[in-house]
């Protein structure tokens, strides 16, 4: 038996061979272990948050991650933008009928490795089978758990003109990877996705008195978050297009698929706004971190009216950021 | 690049209105996200002409397709671009919503792919676009052939812009004193079509690229051109156009294509100024195998694409604009089309 089989989603014996063969072992832990109907943790101190979200993607591999790497860090991602400290996930799978058992055990291993990279156990799941050709293979829920140390409130309405925004590095890397496997474009080894959990890189920031707000720019990508800023401050914010990180890889593949770097999806970096006195501060904890090593200020919040996301472009015009109508296509010619 | 802008805002100097026209989409997109439609001297007006493929695709075209995937007969495989262009009967996305097989497609390379990997499917691909796509087309159908595809076609909307140029100057009203010429379409076509551009109408003519350095150097030239009373034909995108172009990439075309009659987007049939499937490829023609014949050309009520597309009308005049027609809401092409000129407009320069 080498596929997934409806009756591996029916609850009895296949099902149980199925987890304790080929899933729970590599998600061992102390909250997973006991395998009882709800995971049972301690009473944190603070708020506790909650997330949840959706993993489909095609192909389930990619340059630099795969669904199940994706699964942890979406998750782990949300909870870290509002200050969190992640507790654990749940991990709901949806299995299609004929899946390879040896793909889904891969995706258990890049969740797990993940899973430990962030320091976030999964502690619950589920398992379910639908028919053939109803899936896409793997598709994926995780909800995440996490606590709110005390007095720390990183919302929108706490941003003022003249904050500065970070973004942590080279944006639309998770965005081209996909679309270059996809595609075929040839791009394949030099981009990677950037898939990864941030609470590692924003948790020397939580202490900083004047940070104000973190996103991180997936699906809409850099471009989604700054409207985003704009439509919940009703300030302005003017991005420096000199000040982006790009790569040359990023910039070039960009081009020829005539895409805008800030419209492409990004799975492992954050949009932060942070008040002038401790923007050099942040920078240099973020710049300490392996995954922030090309953070940059990239622009500053503004007051006007009305409110725009402007971008001061490269040779010093001015145009309009707004959030992307859709995931962005190549263009025809 | 500063000293280009300087000499720019000097020749500009004095000469009245200079109504600058080009006909790329990726022009009229790059002049925008560059912020170079900022820097340029008051004087100087960039009009975008028919250069968006979906935007001058006649609504008959729409329909048609739209008609096709509807029928449950065929696999519609497109662009992207085309999916929400709204038809008589809603547009691709909805039907595709509704069931109807529509797949997306980045290139006529996936599409040959869905066919060879589904043969028991009716594979139509929406073949839009200018001289840089109909290369890639007209192999894709020397490929299906070789390949023995029996159930793939294409509906060819293919188009050329000379034509579309030449009919918009016999227009008495076209008020035009050069054309930024396409950087794309030029690798193809090279410089010597454009020549009647300059001999016969008297316009100052560049091919640029799509950088802000080549964007501002094609507009500098343009204007220098205009002030020494001089039009001539340049090149400043040497990296890439050459004087005779592709002649390969153009063999191949004229291999599959003829060029025939064809109804753009409000401006009527211009003669030749389409590619048809020879009659050699006749098999994989969608016209043909499914009898499908063009309906009437249309602009959805109150919509003013069919102006836009010719430059007589700037986005911000249409009515609709920013109100009923938006990114998310669109009622014409030129605002769903990522190359529109009405799409542009809406996304980097509407600031109320």
């Amino acid at each position: 038996m080498s596929q997934v089989l409806m009756a591996h989603g029916g609850g009895g014996e296949l099902t149980r061979q199925l987890l304790v063969e080929r899933v729970l072992p590599r998600l061992a832990n102390p909250l997973l272990n006991p395998l009882l109907d709800s995971a049972i943790l301690e009473r944190p101190s603070g708020r506790v948050c909650l997330t949840t979200d959706s993993f489909v993607v095609q192909p389930l591999f990619f340059p630099g991650g795969d669904i199940g790497r994706l699964a942890v860090c979406g998750t782990v991602n949300d909870l870290t933008c509002l200050g969190a400290r992640p507790l654990g996930l749940s991990l709901a799978l949806i299995l299609e009928e004929g899946l390879e058992l040896e793909t889904l055990e891969r995706v258990i291993d890049s969740l797990a490795r993940t899973a430990e990279e962030a320091g976030v156990p999964i502690i619950t799941g589920d398992t379910k089978v639908i028919e053939r050709q109803r899936g896409d293979g793997i598709l994926i829920n995780t909800t995440g758990i996490g606590v709110l140390p005390e007095g720390l409130d990183l919302r929108p309405a706490r941003i003022n003109a003249g904050d500065l925004v970070i973004l942590t590095g080279v944006p639309a890397e998770h965005g081209l990877a996909i679309l270059s496997v996809r595609e075929g474009l040839g791009f394949e080894t030099a981009l990677a996705s950037d898939a990864a959990p941030l609470n590692g890189l924003a948790a020397p920031l939580l202490a900083l008195p004047g940070l104000r707000f973190m996103r991180d720019p997936t699906r809409g990508g850099v471009a989604g978050v700054l409207a985003d800023l704009v439509e919940e401050t009703g300030l302005s914010v003017e991005i420096e297009e000199r000040a982006l990180p790009l790569s040359p890889i990023v910039r070039h593949a960009s081009e020829m698929l005539g895409l805008d770097p800030l419209n492409v999806a990004n799975e492992g970096k954050l949009v932060i706004v942070i008040a002038p006195a401790d923007a050099s501060t942040a920078l240099a904890r973020l710049r300490a971190h392996p995954l922030g090593r090309h953070a940059a200020i990239i622009g500053q919040i503004k007051p006007s009216t009305p409110p725009l996301a402007e971008l001061i472009t490269a040779i010093g015009g001015r145009r309009i950021i707004q959030r992307p109508m859709a995931e962005a296509t190549p263009r025809i010619c | 690049m500063k000293a280009t802008l300087d000499a720019l805002q000097r020749d500009a100097e004095g000469l009245g209105e200079l109504r600058l026209m080009e006909v790329c989409g990726t022009h009229t997109v790059a002049l925008f996200r560059t912020g170079v439609r900022d820097l340029l001297p008051s004087n100087v007006r960039l009009i975008s002409g028919p250069g968006c493929p979906v935007c001058v695709t006649s609504q008959g075209y729409i329909d048609a397709a739209i008609e096709a995937a509807a029928s449950g007969e065929v696999t519609l495989c497109t662009y992207g671009d085309m999916l929400r262009v709204p038809g008589q009967r809603g547009s691709l996305e909805a039907l595709k919503a509704r069931g109807a097989r529509v797949v997306v497609c980045y290139s006529i390379r996936d599409a040959l792919k869905y066919a060879q990997a589904h043969p028991k499917e009716q594979v139509m691909f929406l073949a839009v676009g200018f001289e840089t796509t109909t290369p890639a087309s007209a192999l894709a159908v020397l490929e299906a052939a070789r390949l023995g595809l029996e159930r793939f076609t294409i509906l060819s909307g293919h188009k050329l812009v000379m034509p579309a140029i030449e009919a918009l100057l016999a227009d008495p009203q076209a008020d035009l004193h050069g054309f930024l010429l396409p950087g794309h379409v030029s690798v193809i076509l090279g410089a010597s079509p454009y020549r009647p551009l300059v001999d016969e109408h008297g316009l100052a003519c560049v091919i640029a690229g799509f950088e802000p350095q080549q964007l501002i150097d094609g507009v500098a030239r343009l204007v220098a051109q205009i002030k020494a009373g001089a039009p001539a034909l340049e090149n400043v995108y040497r990296a890439a156009v050459r004087p005779d172009g592709n002649p390969h990439a153009r063999a191949i075309t004229q291999q599959v294509f003829v060029a025939e009659d064809t109804e753009w987007r409000a401006m009527g049939v211009i003669p030749n100024s389409g590619l048809a499937l020879r009659d050699e490829y006749a098999h994989f023609d969608a016209f043909k195998r499914f009898s499908l014949s063009l309906g009437a050309d249309y602009d959805p009520p109150g919509c003013l694409c069919g102006q836009v597309i010719q430059g007589r009308v700037q986005p911000p005049q249409c009515p609709h604009f920013g109100k009923g027609c938006t990114l998310t809401q669109p009622i014409g092409p030129c605002m769903v089309s990522s190359e529109g000129t009405c799409a542009a407009w809406f996304k980097y320069a509407r600031r109320a």
